[in-house]
């Protein structure tokens, strides 16, 4: 507020010092704004005419695909999604998928929630350094000894094993997210639950849970989403029942010639789910993309 | 901290109940990590240091063929091997540093465009979060298709610019640029929105200061903004590092499990898929995935000294 009413002064204060620059200056403020709007569209346009490709290859014929003239002038046709749901019989392979990304999520909240409101209210700071372990570790060098185990107790190929590993892809996100989000809550409240007699996990339950619950959501998404997409852990631990999508379409290419419109349709299916839920939930998913990073 | 601050008159009533809430409030700390932590020791510690025992055996072919110590043979064979480790490394090296060099610029250059508030704004950062929750093998099948040398739009463009068509993906030469390419589409993105977050926390006053006193804009980048915004950064350059060394989804779904005929896109991190599960020689590729841990901790480490540095000049 206060800014805002100084800046008046302090602005014509600083055109009275530099006056003569001052009908170029005019020139430049039409001109900037303009040249910063075709900047800005150009960007967009270079982050989304792939996926708009894509999306029209889907809904294309193979002919009209390898038809260069037929780019934008072709006639919709759904026969991609019904090779892909016919053919290549890809229901199953959604719903793997589906629980797949909800069981390792709830697993990565119940275990992840309490653990990063551990780490923020009393300050575990080798916890952090947990989360960034998980990171660098490359994931193969945690399948082989995973293989070994499964392969051991008969889990490979099951949801379970699908489950257990995916979580180490969600449960660091989760406690990442939740912990900045908990240290970012006012301990007072938990204080003031205490003094009227609630228990620490109790006013935990009641009053920081139903608090945090902005963060639990965030969380949440951005851990479905980090599952759904995650390729290489099903690539070895799954089998033709337990599927998830990635590993479905990557063996849409191993066949002689490349049914191009399947696979587009096939891409489409498995990206436009997780873009429509990024896009509702744009200012969560932001928020949690970042939180770990800004904070050093 | 602020717990002791209260008078004792107003410390906490406990309820006087069962004995099990007394317990679980005392011990609320490790009652909260404990599970976590569990897990965390059973899939990745454990793990962790069986690899780093395979490593020193002959383990291959099943998981169930005994083994036996070879010691340092399997470290040996990889570091000798100037066909195909030696390249890998050089790849990954490659791969790495150009992706993350673009992607800071580019990242660093849109994120300034983008900084000051203008009408549509959100949708243009929902446009601009879509690469990064596409699903990675689906987007190599995205670019499998617009890089496709006959039938792709990438040389109809080029055609059309009055360019020589491209092999891209298809190419010895071109496939492992083409790759950094679409990196670098999927992840400038990230390195946006980072910044994006660091450059809404920076003060106004310096920049406003260095503008009375008639600095132009390269200017008050140049020694306001960037060094204020060095922390943030290096953050990004870190996380996108750690990320780009172990890309795998768009090179298998690219280029296929031994990143091509010549391998010409095989990183480290593909040979150690290779060798582990397409060639079944567990032992080899766990020495193999110690050597690109350490790959990968000398690379931070220098990037975490860059930063130190960074920040004390």
């Amino acid at each position: 507020m206060t800014a805002t009413a100084q800046r008046p002064t302090r602005s014509s204060a600083a055109a009275a010092r530099v006056s003569p620059p001052a009908p170029r200056r005019r020139k430049k403020r039409l001109l900037g704004p303009t040249l910063r709007t075709i900047a800005i569209v150009v960007v967009v346009l270079l982050f989304v005419l792939p996926l708009g490709w894509m999306l029209m290859a889907a809904f294309k014929t193979n002919l009209d695909i390898v038809t260069p003239s037929r780019t934008f002038d072709f006639t919709p046709t759904l026969d991609n999604f019904g090779t892909v749901f016919g053919a290549q019989n890809f229901a199953p392979f959604i719903v793997n998928s589906v629980v797949v990304g909800v069981g390792a999520t709830i697993v990565a909240l119940v275990l992840g929630v309490p653990a990063a409101y551990g780490i923020a209210r009393y300050r575990i700071r080798n916890a952090t350094a947990f989360v960034l372990l998980a990171r660098v570790i490359p994931g193969v060098s945690l399948l082989i000894p995973w293989y070994f185990l499964f392969s051991q107790v008969q889990l490979v190929g099951t949801y379970t094993a699908l489950i257990l590993t995916h979580i180490f892809v969600t449960m660091p996100l989760v406690v990442a997210i939740m912990a900045g989000f908990f240290e970012g809550l006012p301990e007072e409240l938990e204080e003031a639950a205490q003094i009227d007699g609630s228990s620490r996990v109790g006013a935990f339950v009641r009053v920081v849970l139903p608090l945090a619950l902005p963060g639990v959501a965030t969380s949440a998404i951005l851990a479905f989403i980090f599952s759904w997409n995650n390729f290489l852990f099903a690539l070895v631990l799954s089998n033709q029942e337990t599927r998830t999508l990635p590993v479905a379409i990557s063996n849409f290419t191993s066949y002689a010639s490349v049914d191009w419109g399947g696979l587009m349709a096939a891409s489409v299916i498995i990206t436009v789910p997780v873009m429509l839920v990024a896009l509702f939930a744009q200012r969560y998913v932001v928020a949690g993309l970042t939180a770990g990073a800004t904070k050093g | 901290m602020t717990t002791t601050s209260h008078p004792s008159y107003l410390a906490p009533k406990r309820r006087r109940g069962s004995g099990l809430t007394t317990w679980a409030d005392r011990h609320i700390k490790w009652l909260f990590t404990a599970p976590a932590i569990v897990f965390v020791a059973l899939l990745i510690i454990f793990p962790i240091a069986y690899t780093v025992f395979l490593s020193f055996t002959d383990s291959a072919s099943s998981v169930t063929r005994p083994f036996s110590f070879v010691g340092f043979e399997n470290y040996g064979k990889w570091l000798g091997d100037f066909e195909r480790f030696w390249p890998a490394v050089g790849r990954t090296a490659y791969f790495t540093i150009t992706a993350l060099v673009i992607e800071l610029v580019l990242g660093l250059a849109i994120a300034l465009l983008l900084r000051k508030t203008f009408r549509g704004q959100s949708i243009v950062r929902v446009f601009i979060l879509l690469p990064l929750v596409a699903t990675p093998v689906a987007v190599g099948m995205m670019w499998l298709l617009i890089f496709e040398p006959s039938i792709g739009f990438a040389n109809v463009l080029m055609k059309s610019l009055g360019l020589p068509a491209q092999l891209w993906l298809s190419g010895t030469d071109t496939a492992l640029n083409t790759i950094v390419f679409i990196d670098v589409w999927q992840w400038t993105p990230m390195v946006i929105l980072i910044l994006l977050a660091g450059l809404s926390t920076l003060p106004e006053e310096p920049d406003e200061a260095a503008r009375v006193d008639g600095a132009n804009a390269w200017q008050r980048f140049r020694h306001i903004t960037l060094p204020l915004l060095m922390p943030t950064l290096a953050a990004a350059a870190i996380l996108r590092s750690i990320d780009a060394m172990k890309t795998f989804d768009i090179i298998y779904a690219t280029k296929g499990r031994t990143g091509g005929s010549n391998n010409e896109a095989e990183t480290l991190n593909m040979l150690a898929y290779n060798e582990s599960f397409g060639n079944s020689q567990y032992g080899s590729a766990a020495a193999l995935l110690m050597l690109f841990l350490m790959f990968i901790i000398i690379i931070l480490t220098a990037l975490t000294i860059l930063r130190s540095k960074g920040h004390r000049a």
